[in-house]
């Protein structure tokens, strides 16, 4: 193929794929970084969009020099006599290309800076109101949400009340996980003998998907959770209700649940592991490590089959007395 | 240990490799004798210390890697094309994502870079070989054997799952029981020996035995380039070691340092490992730079623009490189004030990268720009290398990391740069220097198809995983729900791969083309080059230069041609006898005995171990009473080879 042909092709190739990037930014729900469903997310949405612009202005410069280099300079029958000069450099185009992205990068290392250090407090929007605190265990391969103030623990689910900062605990019990809600925010580490802590917060009603997103072996895949989110009202009556009616967590229920394997079940238990154990707290994780004998494999056909909520379980176990 | 746990049972993928593998070595056995090829394979290549050979066998072992990592890249891509898929359960597709990486970046990009290093760099700077050519063939045994060594896993006792990262506490006796993390330890450890060596070797060629009149600043862009990325080799490499070291211990004799249990704290390895981590990507993408240099250069007929400035810019990148690490793991819970500082370290390695792009550029503007295969690969580099760049830099916002990090975003991010970056650039060296190699040109017709479909290629499969990670794609997720809304981009993602696949064919049937019906490079100087290695016969006579060249100045093999053209006077070339360093087995036999110990070790047979790393001592303590410094080649052979040239 002649040369011409051949560079408008190379370059339309690049630019094609590019487009339909574009095209599909941001159109839709399904860009859960680009809809953010509250304060937390708000501030990284934003931080991203505002690094878009730089990112697009350089690679357009670029691009565009590089088509009209290779278009101008490209080797033609009728030039091939002509030999290149013998340009050693030039000190201002140096100048020039170095000082423009130092701007660049002071334009975005500002916000970042500012926004790395809001996101250590909970949301600015909130500031008069009293965080929840959430522990969140991860477990091999499920979530533990324990409410250590309202006394109750939810297995694979998460309840909270909307405008309300979350004051996330993340501990493990076992694998490094993290915790990572992108309808609400970043992720953060689980880790066993550590507490951190990951502030968020929903301001909006509705059910937002959360995972873990740092590897953790055969069942990674599965170990997702739900959050969902409600008015205050209907949150504080859930909890009441909860401590009244849920089963009592045994320690004996709760080593099952923490047994290596994928659990898919939604629970809800009144009191929480915290009486006895608190995996954040360094050398507590030691006696509660579940053996792991080779697991084996994860089959889809063993996690498909349907998951249960333990509440309906333990009710029809009452009706029977 | 059961028959089959130390053999991989019950996956029918498996029995085939089995009965592939055990195939191949009878084919190859049956080559050999049928040939009887068996004394030309010892001497010739075996115990070989030639930097040119030993730059062949490592670009022939890393071809073959990239046709393994890209298997295990196609089935993952397989398994991933649609939802709920179970064409690979967990841990199968566990394992293969886990030595894809593992192997593309150690066993595939690191060989084919230091295979390249060795091939040009002593011609490059005028001299005969690398500092301690016996010292290199240890470097490339020790790789393959490490290599070797790694890759046996998936058959006999079942291979590492848990990442090329290998985080602990997953990565632990108490979570991942079994060989399969040991053979992890093991490989990269001796093939980090290879590494380590050979970066010792070409600081001390490329400072000590330069062709006189060849200043540093007068020195060809790619040797430049193998410098600085050998000073960082020396920084990083010992880390890993340790990093490896500390993790044997705990998972074979029950130490504590990363463990869950007994005060073990699970998040320095993931430190360690990317204090490495991180120049270590910098090693692979320097070479990748210099490459660039050297064929825009040669190929737009000008000199490289800002020699200077590209010089330091690439200093400036590898003292960045070291200031970098913790951006891989923003989430880990370092607090504001770290990620805030290695949040702005990360973003200040795209100036120095930045001043790189423009100088290419600037190289091309006012040029004659020929689009050979090689061409081609260097020039899809710079607007394809750009995006990967600007989503590093999008990467190194800490806050904004905290949605990115683990997802397909950074999955696209790294898979832009390491391939468009190291994988044409090894691409376009291979193109470059095969005429310099093996005396024949490769195909530009097969080149350029190769280039199209893996380029196209390349774009379908990674830029719709950029969406994928602002949809919240996690990576190393075997699987995933129809109702994610991710499939489509998934078939569309492996379309590309396949793509991609495809091109790796066509470098295949270029190669067996090429080996019988290529084009024959009389000239040693097909390209109408600028640098040294264009001066000598093709293929390079075995000695290199008959008479060390006298340089005058920066390209001197352009300045020569000119000095030529403008009639100047040559003198009549006086020969004397040149000194060469003799052959040796012991590199390659040494490199067995690390094997057996590395086997025995991952096997926690300590008898085996024992037995391996007695032999390693022995073949050291005989080295040092070598006393075989080596030949001369007598002046009639050199009159002969060059007077072949003709």
């Amino acid at each position: 193929m002649p040369a011409q042909q051949q560079k408008w092709l190379n370059l339309f190739m690049k630019v094609l794929p590019l487009s339909l990037l574009f095209l599909l930014t941001g159109c839709s729900e399904r860009f859960v970084l680009l809809n953010p469903k509250g304060p937390v997310a708000e501030v990284q949405k934003d931080l991203i969009l505002w690094s878009i612009w730089f990112m697009l202005f350089i690679i357009v410069v670029i691009f565009v020099l590089f088509a009209i280099i290779l278009w101008k300079y490209r080797e033609r029958p009728e030039n091939l006599d002509y030999e290149p000069p013998d340009q050693h450099g030039n000190t201002l185009l140096e100048i020039i290309w170095t000082a423009i992205p130092v701007l660049i990068v002071i334009a975005l290392a500002i916000p970042t800076v500012k926004a790395t250090f809001e996101l250590e407090k909970p949301p600015k929007e909130s500031r008069g109101v009293e965080p929840i605190v959430i522990h969140a265990t991860a477990a091999d391969w499920k979530w533990i949400f324990s409410y250590p103030e309202e006394n109750i623990e939810t297995v694979n689910y998460v309840n909270i009340p909307k405008d309300v900062p979350v004051e996330f605990k993340l501990t493990a019990v076992g694998g490094m996980s993290a915790l990572w809600i992108p309808e609400l925010g970043g992720q953060k580490y689980n880790m066993a003998g550590m507490g951190m802590t990951l502030y968020l917060q929903a301001d909006h009603v509705g059910t937002f998907k959360g995972r873990n997103s740092n590897f953790t072996g055969e069942g990674f895949a599965h170990q997702t959770f739900d959050v969902n989110a409600m008015e205050k009202e209907d949150f504080y009556k859930w909890v009441k209700e909860t401590q009244a009616s849920a089963p009592l967590l045994t320690k004996k229920q709760f080593n099952e649940i923490i047994q290596v394997g994928v659990l898919k079940d939604k629970l809800t238990f009144s009191g929480t592991h915290l009486a006895w154990v608190d995996f954040a707290k360094p050398g507590e994780h030691l006696d509660n490590i579940p053996a792991k004998e080779k697991h084996g494999t994860i089959k889809l056909e063993e996690v498909e089959s349907d998951h249960h909520d333990n509440r309906e379980h333990e009710s029809h176990q009452h009706e029977g007395h | 240990m059961k028959w089959d746990e130390f053999f991989v049972t019950g996956e029918p993928l498996i029995y085939m490799a089995d009965a592939a593998i055990v195939l191949t070595i009878i084919g190859i056995v049956f080559v050999l004798t049928y040939f009887k090829k068996w004394k030309w394979l010892w001497k010739e290549w075996l115990t070989t210390v030639d930097h040119k050979k030993i730059g062949i066998m490592y670009i022939i072992s890393a071809v073959l890697m990239l046709f393994r990592g890209g298997v295990d890249a196609l089935l993952m891509r397989a398994q991933l094309t649609v939802p709920n898929n179970t064409f690979l359960d967990s841990q199968h597709y566990n394992e293969i994502f886990t030595t894809h990486g593992t192997i593309m970046i150690l066993f595939m990009a690191m060989p084919f870079i230091f295979g390249i290093m060795n091939i040009a760099v002593p011609l490059q700077i005028g001299a005969r070989d690398v500092a301690f050519p016996y010292l290199n063939a240890l470097s490339f045994w020790t790789f393959f054997f490490g290599a070797l060594l790694f890759n046996i896993s998936f058959v006999i006792g079942g291979s590492p799952d848990a990442g090329w990262t290998a985080y602990m506490p997953l990565a632990g006796n108490e979570l991942s029981p079994g060989p399969g993390q040991n053979y992890y330890l093991l490989g990269l450890q001796i093939s980090g020996i290879g590494s380590l060596i050979s970066g010792i070797n070409f600081i001390v060629t490329i400072l000590k035995m330069r062709a006189p009149g060849m200043t540093l600043m007068r020195m060809p862009m790619f040797t430049w380039a193998t410098l600085i990325t050998s000073i960082l080799v020396v920084f990083a490499f010992p880390v890993l070691t340790v990093a490896l070291a500390l993790m044997t211990l705990d998972r074979i004799f029950g130490t504590h340092f990363f463990t869950l249990s007994g005060d073990g704290v699970p998040m320095h390895w993931a430190n360690l490992f990317w204090i490495w981590g991180h120049p270590e990507v910098y090693i692979a993408i320097l070479p990748a730079f210099g490459v660039f240099s050297e064929v825009v250069s040669t190929f737009a007929r000008k000199r490289l623009f800002g020699y200077t400035a590209m010089v330091w810019s690439m200093v400036a990148i590898s003292v960045l490189s070291m200031l970098v690490w913790v951006h891989h793991f923003f989430t880990m819970g370092s607090g504001a004030p770290v990620n805030a500082f290695f949040s702005v370290s990360t973003m200040a390695i795209a100036i120095p990268t930045g001043v790189k792009i423009f100088n290419w550029l600037f190289t091309l503007y006012k040029g004659r720009i020929k689009f050979t295969s090689a061409m081609l690969w260097s020039l899809a580099f710079i607007p394809t290398f750009v995006i990967g760049g600007v989503t590093g830099v999008m990467l190194s916002m800490a806050a904004a990391d905290y949605q990115y990090h683990n997802t397909y975003f950074l999955v696209a991010h790294f898979h832009n740069t390491l391939i468009c970056g190291t994988v044409f650039a090894v691409f376009a060296a291979l193109h470059y220097w095969y005429p310099k190699m093996f005396g024949v040109i490769l195909n530009e017709k097969l080149g350029k198809i190769t280039f199209w479909f893996f380029v196209l290629g390349f774009n379908v499969c990674f830029l719709p995983q950029y969406v994928l990670g602002f949809m919240g794609m996690p990576r190393r997720i075997y699987t995933y729900p129809a109702d994610a809304g991710w499939t489509e981009l998934n078939v569309i993602s492996t379309i590309g791969a396949v793509m991609m696949g495809i091109g790796f064919i066509f470098l295949c049937i270029n190669v067996v083309y090429t080996y019988f019906k290529g084009e024959r490079d009389l000239t040693g100087d097909p390209w109408d080059g600028r640098t040294l290695e264009w001066s000598i016969p093709s293929p390079a006579p075995h000695y290199n230069f008959a008479v060390t060249p006298q340089v005058k100045g920066l390209d001197a093999w352009w300045m020569m041609k000119k000095e030529r053209k403008e009639g100047k006077e040559e003198e009549e070339p006086e020969y004397k006898p040149i000194h060469m360093p003799s052959n040796s087995g012991r590199p390659f036999i040494m490199s067995i005995f690390f094997f057996i110990a590395g086997f025995g070790l991952v096997f926690e047979w300590m008898p085996v171990a024992i037995i391996g790393l007695i032999g390693v001592i022995i073949c050291m303590i005989l080295r040092s009473f070598e006393y075989d410094d080596g030949y001369y080649v007598p002046v009639e052979e050199i009159k002969q080879t060059e007077a072949g040239r003709e």
